[in-house]
């Protein structure tokens, strides 16, 4: 990168990167609240429905509770920054809350990455050739299928396609990760793992039980993307540099490649970038439809049970990865499109 | 100054501004139909469209059916007529019989009719939520764009903080706070998820407005400042704030049904709700998958009748898809 780009660029970074610390501290505040808001709270999840007055009175001041509220939201957060979360109640009970974490985050990430790669590799040419094809029967069947995508239910469509790929016809695994073969854990990353330990029938079967989810999850960024490239694409072909290059007398593609195509991906691929909060949303209606084992199915599992470790360092978790990949985003957006910069 | 939190509330608030600018697109004249105003031109092109019309279509023949739905429905939905065919081991699910074309639910409740009924529970949970959003919305907006200075930033920036949550897991942690989960509280959290979307809106299309030209007339003219807002911004603003509602409320309808899938919706399922039914059919999929398709079929059909008519006015609103 020249020198004159590094500069600016660099600012910008670190503007942003402030800027989030801002946030995650805005994010933590929120989700301590949050937590203490909760029916029931800690005491009654431990000590159960009938405790006595005296045994409460001692739980509490066993865990601090009776202290003033912002020296409990400071214990709060140094006990989160060294990973202490205390045990699970109801996911896997009695196991430590981030290990929890630790152990289903590649999943959920398996999960996403394999549902992005669909939707963009499905979305961008469709979004491109209904463009092309402005008011074309084709342009209004893409744009009427991307908006049945967004409204039928994500949990429908995994049921959908788990009813039919799964129970009836038996094509594909009904649930889990990975069928029980005595696979050699190295990442945590399944698929990832096969391939590094050459158990190649252990990737196959983890790929196996990925395609459904993934499919499934595929709904929610399908239709943004599409929309998003319908809509740049048009932009693009309105432009005077496209008309331009016609009148030149520039070769079709050329003009694609060149002109529109890498015009047109500028805010394409930033939306990419933007789905990843809507994905953790889908995450964990599809995982639990899948019992797929990766964050999402340990949310809607904690919420059901109430198991409030797992509930707090899943969601702060999440939160950070979700500003994290934001920031990345705006990042990637700097370098690509200068204009932003000097915002 | 007011930077969201993350890029993606940035998207989105640049997804509401957009429409928020319609508002104030009117002038110039339209190489089509010169001489009509914006609603007008938009209506012109709007009767022509295919894809509004079924939505169109949809959303009329749903909201028809959720008023005259107790009397059309055959049977009453929280009577267990076949209960008595209902065994736990062998068959949980009675199929259809004469009377009962689409079977009963694991009470013996007509399935049928409770879809019918639904309609009306449905509604009432898309609208109330909708309503709700726009409410909170039109108070958050109207104080921000009224008031400006330290109270415009404040509350844009709660604003903005919260929409940089996926509006789901928001949803979901609100009605996790419910002690006791209702029809209501399903209600209020996918409403409060909203109010955001409607203020960033509404206070945008008045900041547009402020600058244009109808509104300087109105001041020239030494028209009071609380009769521009009411009677020559507000009205303005109403054709996104429509499209936008058209669009929250298939959401509302979708989210409702997530949270019940989530086990945090209404448990009392007297008063049929689709997102309920779908949502409580769960753990019959695997043998009776008709229990969560027609529900879903419904959820479905109305959602897109409100996306269809919401995509496309927002399309026929917008100066840009114009030429």
């Amino acid at each position: 990168m020249p020198k004159e780009v590094c500069g600016p660029v660099l600012r910008y970074i670190i503007r942003r990167l402030l800027q989030m610390s801002g946030v995650i501290v805005v994010l933590s505040l929120l989700l301590f609240l949050w937590l203490r808001s909760l029916p029931g709270g800690t005491v009654s999840a431990i000590l159960g429905e009938r405790a006595t007055p005296e045994s409460r009175a001692r739980l509490e001041k066993a865990l601090g509770l009776d202290e003033p509220i912002y020296l409990q939201y400071f214990r709060f957060v140094g006990r989160a920054l060294r990973g202490e979360f205390g045990a699970s109640t109801g996911v896997l009970p009695g196991r430590d809350a981030f290990d929890i974490f630790l152990t289903r985050f590649p999943a959920t990430i398996e999960l996403s990455f394999l549902a992005i790669l669909i939707a963009v590799v499905v979305a961008i040419p469709l979004g491109y050739v209904a463009a092309r094809s402005r008011g074309g029967w084709l342009d209004n069947a893409s744009v009427v299928a991307s908006l049945i995508g967004v409204a039928v239910p994500v949990f429908f469509l995994a049921f959908l396609l788990k009813y039919f790929f799964a129970i009836k016809w038996g094509l594909l695994p009904v649930s889990g990760r990975q069928e029980s073969l005595g696979c050699t854990r190295v990442t945590g990353f399944f698929v990832l793992d096969g391939l590094l330990t050459r158990e190649f029938d252990c990737s196959w079967s983890a790929l196996r039980h990925l395609i459904l989810p993934a499919f499934a999850l595929a709904s929610i960024p399908f239709a943004v993307v599409f929309r998003i490239t319908r809509a740049a694409v048009l932009d693009v072909l309105d432009e005077d540099y496209v008309r331009t290059a016609e009148a030149k007398g520039l070769t079709k593609q050329v003009i694609r490649g060149r002109h529109v195509l890498r015009n047109a991906m500028l805010p394409v691929v930033t939306t990419i970038g933007l789905q990843v909060g809507a994905l953790l949303a889908g995450a964990v209606l599809t995982e639990k439809v899948f019992a797929f084992g990766g964050i999402g199915e340990a949310l809607a599992i904690a919420f059901q049970m109430r198991d409030y470790s797992v509930l707090q360092v899943l969601i702060l978790m999440a939160a950070t990865v979700f500003v994290v990949v934001n920031l990345l985003v705006d990042i990637s957006y700097a370098v690509i499109d200068p204009r932003v910069r000097t915002r | 100054m007011t930077d969201p939190l993350t890029s993606y509330g940035q998207s989105r608030k640049a997804r509401i501004d957009a429409l928020a600018a319609t508002s104030v697109a009117e002038s110039g004249t339209v190489e089509e139909a010169p001489g009509l105003s914006l609603i007008a031109s938009a209506w012109q092109r709007l009767r022509r469209n295919p894809v509004f019309l079924l939505g169109a279509f949809i959303t009329v023949a749903f909201v028809l059916l959720a008023l005259v739905a107790p009397w059309v429905a055959p049977h009453d939905p929280a009577v267990g007529y076949l209960l008595d065919k209902v065994r736990p081991q062998s068959n949980p699910v009675p199929g259809p019989e004469p009377g009962f074309p689409l079977g009963a639910d694991s009470r013996g409740r007509d399935l049928l009719s409770r879809l019918i009924v639904g309609a009306r529970q449905t509604l009432i949970v898309g609208v109330f939520a909708t309503l709700g959003g726009f409410l909170g919305g039109l108070v958050l907006g109207t104080l921000a764009g009224a008031f400006g200075g330290w109270v415009d930033s404040l509350v844009m920036r709660i604003v903005d903080v919260m929409l940089s949550i996926p509006s789901l897991l928001l949803a979901v942690s609100i009605s996790a706070l419910a002690t006791r989960p209702s029809q209501w509280t399903v209600i209020l959290a996918i409403a409060i998820v909203q109010i955001p979307v409607f203020a960033r809106l509404l206070r945008g299309s008045m900041l547009s407005q402020r600058s244009s030209d109808h509104v300087l007339a109105a001041r020239a003219l030494g028209i009071k400042q609380s009769a521009i807002v009411f009677r020559h911004m507000l009205p303005n603003a109403l054709g996104p704030v429509i499209v936008q509602a058209t669009l929250v409320l298939a959401v509302a309808i979708i989210d409702a049904a997530a949270l019940s899938f989530l086990g945090l919706g209404n448990p009392d399922d007297r008063k049929p709700e689709w997102g309920q039914m779908l949502g409580q059919s769960q753990q019959y999929l695997a043998d009776y998958p008709h229990l969560a398709f027609w529900p879903a079929a419904c959820i479905i059909v109305v959602a897109l009748g409100f996306t269809l008519m919401g995509e496309s006015t927002r399309e026929a609103l917008d100066p840009k898809s114009r030429r």
